[in-house]
């Protein structure tokens, strides 16, 4: 038990099946969605882990497990050595609650419409009597509010009286009220416009510098995981098939996945760069394709990567590269 | 295409002109908008980006007449194919909106109720607007979802809302809004939760809505990417106002008014090394009760002088742009030349 975030074979299936009514009229059977298959990771102490991965590759399902807002099917998660899900630790996992916040990809769900900000911002202080008294609270709701980009006299409105980045802000506001030590952030500036993205960032990675805060990070924006991340996962239809430092992983890209993933980023310097979509269908998840679940779309599948999984190997899920057929793409980057 | 004085735009689909949205509260009336005016063409792509609470959501909701209280119009207009649309009646609203207009919200939970199936929402909003038979919109209805990206829509369109992940679900909002095939389309934040690839594919829907329907779109988003892939001009917003509207080239690459200038530095790089800090405007924007005088983003203008802080700036053609900041008045520009 050395890392501070430990999480080993995670599994989460879903039961998507019509009622059982339906199913009996129409002869269907149960029907299940793997989310989330066999994932492993540890995150150090400070450490940033950024998982990237297309959309529905079950990011948020991953995050949801972490925090112990959904119980894996298979798996564990420990935090500090104390297990999330696990029948006995419950009074550990108590003694954790403060120190672990999440940041939703959906801000509108996660604030109470019928509180006031600054009682939203307030809560976690109270609930975990962070604070000495009521005044030192308001206090650091109102220095929160400036370190997000609003307004200490903010605290008054209510989240419908704001823009939806700024309802984003105040999610981030709330998630560092308690000082946790570990934040799980799933989109949490996809909301805002760059130079209060800008803001965000380097606030995040100021108080990780101060207090030695570890960040799951979860974005789509590959040029801000870049900046954030000391590790990057990338995911494909509920598994990790590629973990590294993102210098290494920009640099020299290697599962066929993420190879296709960086040339799909859109082109701002508009040098006339034809964008390459990722090719092929996205699979149906609740009928994955068998071996790879890449296969389809992989320029390099043969009979092998059709039958048989993958296993992860000094960080890379793919045949290919453990056979030597896919020399690592060199990606020359502009100066 | 330039917009000058009040001349009408033939081709103009959305016509906007010196609108006014304010709050009226408690401690008097709040201008959220404040005297905004744009054109968006046949097949045009306008992209609206700027400041978090500049005004964006609201430009969006105004135009379809979806100002919840205490927030209302209290000046200008909107005209859509040249005929006003902010002073209908709600009946005659309702009409439009869905059907000549669509709408794709930036919170996805206001356009799908989480109590209904996909497929009964997609079917009725299908046949709502469009003679179809049940079987039809159903068939429809696949359709749309598989070409927003979708995999197996056969089989996830009787699923509930939950079930999707969070870009799936935008996905579907996205066909919603396609669904009565609208003149319009206004699109708050459509790629914000998607990944690069599926971003690509719902751009090429957008793109190819415009070039094969001639749909006018809206674009809203704070993602410089997409901006420049899909939008054919862009608009620049700050506290309320356009600060700069010009072809998107031209003000991403060398923007005019300084806050436009700050944005763009801000903007993250693929090539940065992490172990710098990412560029932000020193200060935040004025709260809507505190806009100072003049130019509204004098306090954090790194180029702000004397008549910033006492005269606002008006929109003014700079070429082929519309620029609203002092250091572009002609005769300044001019004794700087
Ligand atoms: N409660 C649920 N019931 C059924 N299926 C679900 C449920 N929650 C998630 N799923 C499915 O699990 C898969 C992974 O979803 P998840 O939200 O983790 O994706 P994601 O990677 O976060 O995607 P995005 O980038 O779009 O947010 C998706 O196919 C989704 O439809
Ligand atoms: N009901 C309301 N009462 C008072 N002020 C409001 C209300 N709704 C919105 N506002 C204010 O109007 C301004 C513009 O909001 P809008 O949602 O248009 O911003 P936006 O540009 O879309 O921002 P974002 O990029 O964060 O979505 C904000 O300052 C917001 O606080
Ligand atoms: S008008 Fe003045 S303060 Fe405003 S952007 Fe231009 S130079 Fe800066
Ligand atoms: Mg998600
Ligand atoms: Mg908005």
């Amino acid at each position: 038990m050395s890392a501070f975030v430990e999480v080993r074979n995670l599994r989460r299936v879903f039961d998507v099946s019509k009622s059982w009514l339906e199913r009996t009229i129409e002869r269907e059977p149960k029907r299940y969605l793997t989310a989330v298959d066999d994932i492993s990771f540890d995150i150090a102490k400070g450490e940033t882990l950024a998982l990237v991965g297309e959309s529905g590759s079950g990011k948020s399902t991953v995050a949801r497990m972490v925090v112990g807002l959904l119980p894996p099917t298979r798996g564990e998660v420990a935090i500090d050595g104390v297990s999330m899900h696990g029948s006995d630790g419950a009074r550990d996992r108590r003694g954790l609650r403060r120190r672990i916040q999440m940041i939703f990809q959906d801000p509108y769900a996660s604030l109470n419409p019928r509180w006031r900000v600054d009682r939203i911002i307030a809560e976690p202080m109270r609930a975990f009597s962070t604070e000495a008294d009521d005044a030192a609270c308001l206090a650091r709701v109102g220095e929160l509010l400036r370190l997000v980009g609003l307004d200490p006299a903010d605290g008054v409105k209510y989240p419908h009286e704001f823009s939806g980045g700024q309802r984003q802000r105040v999610a981030i506001a709330r998630a560092l009220a308690a000082r946790p030590e570990f934040i799980v952030c799933d989109e949490p500036t996809s909301a805002l416009d760059v130079s209060v993205q800008a803001q965000i960032l380097n606030l995040m990675r100021d108080l990780q510098d101060q207090f030695g805060l570890t960040y799951l990070f979860i974005s789509h924006n590959l040029a801000v995981v870049r900046h954030m991340a000391s590790r990057i996962g990338v995911m494909y239809l509920g598994r990790i098939v590629e973990i590294a430092p993102p210098k290494q992983l920009f640099g020299a890209p290697r599962h066929p996945y993420t190879r296709m993933l960086l040339d799909a980023v859109p082109d701002l310097a508009m040098s006339g760069r034809k964008r390459q979509g990722v090719a092929g269908e996205i699979p149906n998840p609740i009928n994955p394709p068998p071996g790879c679940t890449f296969n389809p779309r992989c320029p390099l599948a043969d009979d092998r990567c059709r039958t048989e999984i993958p296993p992860m190997l000094d960080g890379v899920a793919c045949h290919a590269i453990e056979e030597g057929r896919a020399a690592p793409a060199r990606i020359a980057l502009p100066a | 295409m330039l917009r000058m004085g009040d001349a009408e735009m033939s081709d103009s689909v959305l016509s906007v002109r010196d609108l006014v949205v304010e709050f009226h509260t408690r401690h008097g009336a709040l201008r959220a908008l404040d005297r905004i005016s744009f054109d968006i063409g046949k097949g045009e792509v306008l992209g609206v980006v700027g400041e978090s609470g500049a005004g964006k959501s609201i430009t969006g909701s105004a135009i379809i007449g979806l100002i919840d209280p205490p927030g209302r119009i209290t000046g200008g207009e909107v005209r859509l194919n040249g005929e006003r649309i902010d002073n209908l009646a709600p009946d005659a609203m309702r009409k439009i909106r869905g059907r000549r207009i669509g709408m794709i919200f930036q919170d996805p939970l206001t356009s799908l109720n989480p109590l209904y199936r996909v497929s009964e929402q997609l079917i009725e909003t299908i046949r709502t607007h469009l003679p179809l038979s049940a079987k039809q919109a159903r068939q429809r209805a696949i359709d749309l979802l598989a070409e927003v990206g979708i995999p197996a829509p056969e089989r996830r369109i009787d699923s509930y809302p939950h079930e999707f992940s969070g870009g799936m679900r935008q996905r579907v909002v996205i066909a919603l809004a396609l669904c009565a095939e609208p003149d319009l389309v206004i699109a708050d934040e459509p790629t914000t939760a998607l990944d690069v690839s599926v971003q690509a594919q719902i751009i090429e829907v957008i793109k190819k809505l415009c070039r094969e329907r001639g749909t006018a779109v809206m674009l809203i988003t704070h993602d410089m990417g997409v901006i420049a892939e899909t939008a054919d001009r862009v608009a620049v917003m700050y506290a309320g106002r356009i600060a700069e509207i010009g072809p998107v080239r031209d003000v991403i690459k060398a923007p005019l008014h300084p806050y436009a200038a700050g944005l763009m530095g801000s903007i993250p790089s693929l090539e940065s090394d992490g172990e710098t800090r990412l560029v932000q405007i020193p200060g935040a924007m004025p709260r809507l009760s505190a806009i100072p005088p003049g130019c509204a983003f004098n306090p954090r203008c790194p180029q702000v002088f004397g008549r910033c802080r006492v005269d606002r700036p008006e929109p003014k053609p700079v070429g082929n742009r519309i620029v609203a900041c002092h250091l572009h008045d002609a005769q300044i520009s001019e004794a700087a030349a």
